[in-house]
């Protein structure tokens, strides 16, 4: 192929969608270039336009004004011709999770005429490429994460597209699928096809050609993403101090009006700082001895920078702590598994699972998709019996004395477990009820919650029709509502964007400063960052322990000067398998 | 297109092997669902089994109390003839009083009384000498039994008449119609009129209910945005919804008839071609509702719901398979006449019971195919291929 004259696939030009005659644009004005052989990146935060753009794009709505050529098509008078040379990857993957690998594969080969020894052919070739191979046979329901997300691109991979849209195919998938994902989406763009790709991971940004950065519909940045990060070039500064905590180094960075962003990177703090600004002073931080010293810019940076800086609010949540429980003594433990192990017939979930958290810790739970993460922290939150070894929290025997125990724990769950068709009122009352908030101070906690988390404007909304942020908050809130000394997060901060993020990690900084202790799961590494230690969880067994920077330690050499912590992860996972390991 | 001939040759084969891969998928889903076998399988089977033997509109073995206050040898006989019944199971008492409390608490649902002065009265020709009390909470039960309990009256009063010719019987009316009671509902007639009806509500359901939930569950699973991103068409993703079920539902009423035929010794007197062929044009009016109530919601439950509401209880109350169409208020009356098993429900019985009666089968038929095109047209043009 050689159109090198012009091989955009994608143009837009001032394309704008609304959903209802007053609503607020879902795109508004956009322009967009996507060319061949790129991966163009579309970021932003969680309702910013990147579905309804997609949509677009893939001609499954009509854009109310502007033009849009997509392939050459127009998508509102060739519709059909434009769906035989996309391809469309949504959200959740389209397939059919009664059907097995084999029968999602063949009924979509058979949609675009794929057929005779071209289909043998190429489902040989996507079957090697996604190593789904051994699982042909196998329901899509029953396949992990990362495997689904594989067999969703191999769907759409059956016909070979010009351009390849692919709706936030990383929510939800471990480290591990998600670099073959990017391996795979190389080599589609070696052969020439345009990728899009939606994002809220910042860190995927950093991989695309080009990106197009939206908020509210309207785009923030358009073009390579080297040259947003250049925007804060020496901007960007790591605050590390031996004796002062670094949660406590944040808060007092947060307060000053120089700085835009914060963010915990292992035992350091990454601030940046606004333009034309100095950064502050070790003293004015922390003590003499911390350190401040100039960082490498990433797009995360810029991106915080761009939106305005992160909120900076300061929680309140820690201030009605009770004070007795300061954080620091570090000596008590308060949570403990012994010898966790599950077996579901003949297969060992989880293996003598054993760790302990201090008081005023956050301990990380990380691992691939069915390493047995969620089993163990399932059999922590006593919702699974083990089948040998103990745990407790709070000094009570999960399995003996679980009501104790349980009573003692706030726990939020990966999808929020909130009644969508009650109000936020409704919910944080309900929520007081069942954890035994007594009466006569349910009122009170409950205001306290709704002051705390700025709920007060949706009080009367019903809390499916939330934002993704004060859902979050929401159920945060009715976790720690009956003021448990120990919490547990289940991937609280799956699929949301940055901003949201730090404004949920300062609620959990705020509480943890007051002594609450933390467990936490999750797929993300700059989450992992906020742990004090992470396990890392792998065929049943804890194969690493130790904090963000001795995980990272362990992997230094070689190539791997500055390794992050999906590297480390990787490469400690791959120790472990015992096979090579090239980190890209 | 300037080459149309081979371009119009192909895509119309490509046409078949997208329908054949989406029919293909629909079947594999249906095989692996476990509703879909009981809505199917098991579903007609408790239906007939209700219909043939748990609804009944006949009574047998029902009990009454007999009140006997003075007990002389008409009474005696009379008893007997109760007794001998097979509609009633008596008890004897002297007084009411306890049988009134039976018939309150339930327990009984009729009490008949033979006063002290039954004997004079009947030998005086009056013409109420007994009583009967019944429970009118229960009015269906309680016109069956005043209904039976005159036919054991009549036929007694007819068997004294010519065994004791001496007794003063001149003044009692002789029993002419007593016959045409026990021939009104025979044991056997509700169940050969209810089985042929209620093959009509298995195949709503069929049609309706599991295509309801059908597309929304394409949608709800988020497989509806993939499989648009394709090229297939709107009738292509229609057929292929269409095709599966329209077997399911055929293979449905096969089961449902044969059963009824060589289960509960219901007659077919009509010929399977025209079974066969009102059947599919009922499915073809069903199917397309089903499809566009599950369009038209997007939500598994909302459309489960609508379809309840929209074609199964309309089919078991206006159809005409219980509650008989010509006795109902004018307005529901015309109701009925919107209702595809309205005119499905006489085609099955006429043919079950009396037979291919072409005054009957072709307007029937005739109306079916009318609905059926009708909600076909109604669901190509609200099913989209696009997410507005």
């Amino acid at each position: 192929m050689s159109e090198t004259s012009e091989s955009s696939l994608v143009e837009a030009t001032s394309i704008s969608k609304r959903f209802g005659r007053d609503a607020r644009p879902a795109v508004d004005r956009l322009d967009l270039r996507v060319r061949a052989g790129e991966v163009t990146g579309l970021v932003g935060p969680d309702g910013a336009g990147k579905t309804t753009l997609m949509r677009l794009l893939a001609g499954l709505l009509l854009a109310d004004e502007g033009t849009l050529s997509v392939c050459g098509c127009d998508p509102q008078d060739q519709a059909s011709e434009l769906r035989g040379t996309i391809s469309y990857m949504p959200q959740r993957f389209g397939l059919y999770e009664d059907l097995t690998v084999q029968e999602n594969l063949d009924l979509y080969a058979e949609l675009r005429g794929v057929t005779g020894k071209k289909r043998e052919e190429t489902f040989d070739r996507l079957l090697e490429f996604t190593a789904l191979a051994p699982f042909t046979r196998r329901l899509a329901g029953k396949l992990s994460g990362g495997m689904k997300q594989k067999l969703g691109l191999a769907c759409a991979l059956v016909h070979r597209p010009r351009l390849m849209l692919l709706d936030e195919p990383s929510v939800g998938v471990d480290p591990i699928s998600r670099r073959e994902l990017w391996r795979m989406v190389y080599d589609l763009v070696d052969e020439g096809i345009g990728v899009v790709w939606s994002t809220a991971y910042l860190d995927e940004a950093e991989r695309c050609a080009s990106v197009l950065l939206l908020n509210e519909g309207q785009a923030l940045y358009h073009g390579p993403p080297k040259e947003l990060t250049a925007r804060v070039a020496g901007r960007s500064f790591l605050a590390y101090d031996p004796n002062e905590p670094r949660r406590k180094i944040l808060t007092e960075a947060l307060r000053r009006p120089e700085i835009v962003d914060g963010v915990i990177q292992g035992s350091s703090v990454r601030l940046v700082v606004k333009e034309g600004e100095e950064p502050p002073q070790a003293r004015e931080l922390g003590t003499a001895d911390t350190q401040i010293k100039p960082t490498p810019p990433r797009f995360e940076d810029a991106f915080v920078d761009l939106l305005g800086g992160a909120h900076k609010v300061e929680s309140p949540l820690g201030e009605h702590r009770r004070e007795t429980e300061t954080s620091g003594d570090g000596g008590q433990i308060l949570v403990e598994a012994h010898q966790l192990t599950k077996r579901f017939g003949d297969f060992t979930a989880a293996d003598a699972i054993t760790f302990e958290i201090h008081r005023g810790e956050i301990f990380g739970l990380l691992g691939p998709n069915g390493a047995g993460k969620s089993t163990t922290f399932k059999m922590m939150c006593g919702l699974l019996a083990p089948t040998a070894g103990s745990a407790k929290v709070a000094g009570c025997d999960l399995y003996r004395a679980g009501g104790a125990a349980r009573s003692r724990l706030g726990y939020m769950a990966q999808k929020f477990s909130l009644y969508g068709d009650l109000s936020v009122w409704q919910n944080l009352r309900f929520f007081a009820g069942i954890y035994g908030v007594p009466r006569r101070r349910r009122r009170e906690t409950i205001d306290r919650m709704i002051e705390t988390f700025s709920l007060d404007e949706y009080l009367d909304s019903n809390s499916g029709e939330l934002p993704l942020g004060f859902k979050q908050r929401l159920a945060l809130a009715c976790a720690v509502m009956h003021d448990p000394p120990v919490l547990f997060l289940d991937e609280p901060t799956s699929g949301v964007d940055p901003l949201t993020r730090r404004d949920f990690w300062s609620h959990i900084n705020a509480m943890v400063e007051r002594g609450v202790t933390v467990m936490v799961t999750t797929h993300f590494m700059d989450e992992a960052e906020y742990c004090d230690r992470i396990g890392l969880i792998y065929q049943g067994h804890v194969i690493a322990e130790g904090s963000p920077d001795e995980l990272k330690d362990r992997v230094r050499g070689g190539e791997r000067t500055e390794p992050t912590l999906e590297e480390a992860f990787i490469a400690l996972v791959e120790e472990y398998d015992g096979g090579p390991t090239d980190a890209r | 297109m300037r080459d149309s001939g081979l371009k119009s040759a192909a895509p119309s084969f490509g046409s078949l092997r997208r329908v054949m891969g989406l029919v293909r998928k629909e079947s594999l889903q249906i095989a692996r669902d476990p509703s879909s076998y009981l809505i199917a399988g098991l579903l007609p089977l408790v239906l007939l089994f209700l219909f043939g033997y748990g609804v009944s509109l006949d009574l047998r073995r029902v009990e009454v109390g007999l009140v006997v206050e003075q007990a002389t040898p008409e009474t005696e006989s009379l008893v007997a003839a109760f007794r001998n019944s097979p509609y009633f199971r008596v008890h004897l008492a002297r007084h009411r009083q306890p049988f009134e409390d039976d018939l309150v608490a339930g327990r009984l649902k009729g009490v008949v009384v033979l006063a002290s002065d039954f004997g004079d009265r009947l030998g005086a020709g009056e013409t109420a000498p007994v009583q009967v009390i019944v429970d009118g909470s229960e009015p269906n039960t309680a016109g069956l039994v005043t209904f039976y309990v005159q036919g054991v009256w009549g036929t007694w009063v007819g068997e004294e008449a010519l065994s004791r010719t001496g007794l003063a019987v001149r003044n009692v009316t002789p029993p002419i119609s007593v016959e045409q009671r026990y021939w009104f509902n025979p044991e056997l007639r509700s169940h050969n009129f209810l089985i042929p009806g209620s093959i009509a509500i298995i195949m709503s359901l069929i049609g309706t209910l599991l295509t309801a939930l059908v597309v929304a569950r394409e949608w709800e699973r988020g497989t509806m945005e993939a499989l648009m991103a394709t090229p297939i068409t709107r009738l292509e993703f229609l057929l292929g919804k269409l095709l599966p079920y329209f077997v399911m539902g055929m293979a449905a009423m096969g089961l449902a008839a044969t059963a009824a035929v060589l289960l509960f010794d219901v007659p077919f007197r009509g010929s399977v071609l025209a079974l066969v062929v009102v059947s599919a044009a009922f499915l073809l009016a069903m199917l397309p509702l089903g499809l566009l109530i599950s369009t038209l919601t997007r939500n598994q439950f909302a459309a489960s719901q609508a379809a309840l509401i929209s074609a199964f209880l309309p089919a078991f109350e206006l159809s005409g398979f219980i509650f008989e169409i010509d006795s109902m208020p004018w307005v529901i009356r015309t109701i009925t006449h919107v209702l595809p098993a309205r005119y499905f429900v006489p085609c099955l019985q006429t043919l079950f019971l009396a037979g291919d009666v072409p005054q009957v089968l072709v307007p029937n038929t005739l109306a079916l195919l009318a609905f059926a095109t009708l909600l076909f047209g109604l669901l190509v043009r609200s099913t989209r291929l696009r997410l507005e």
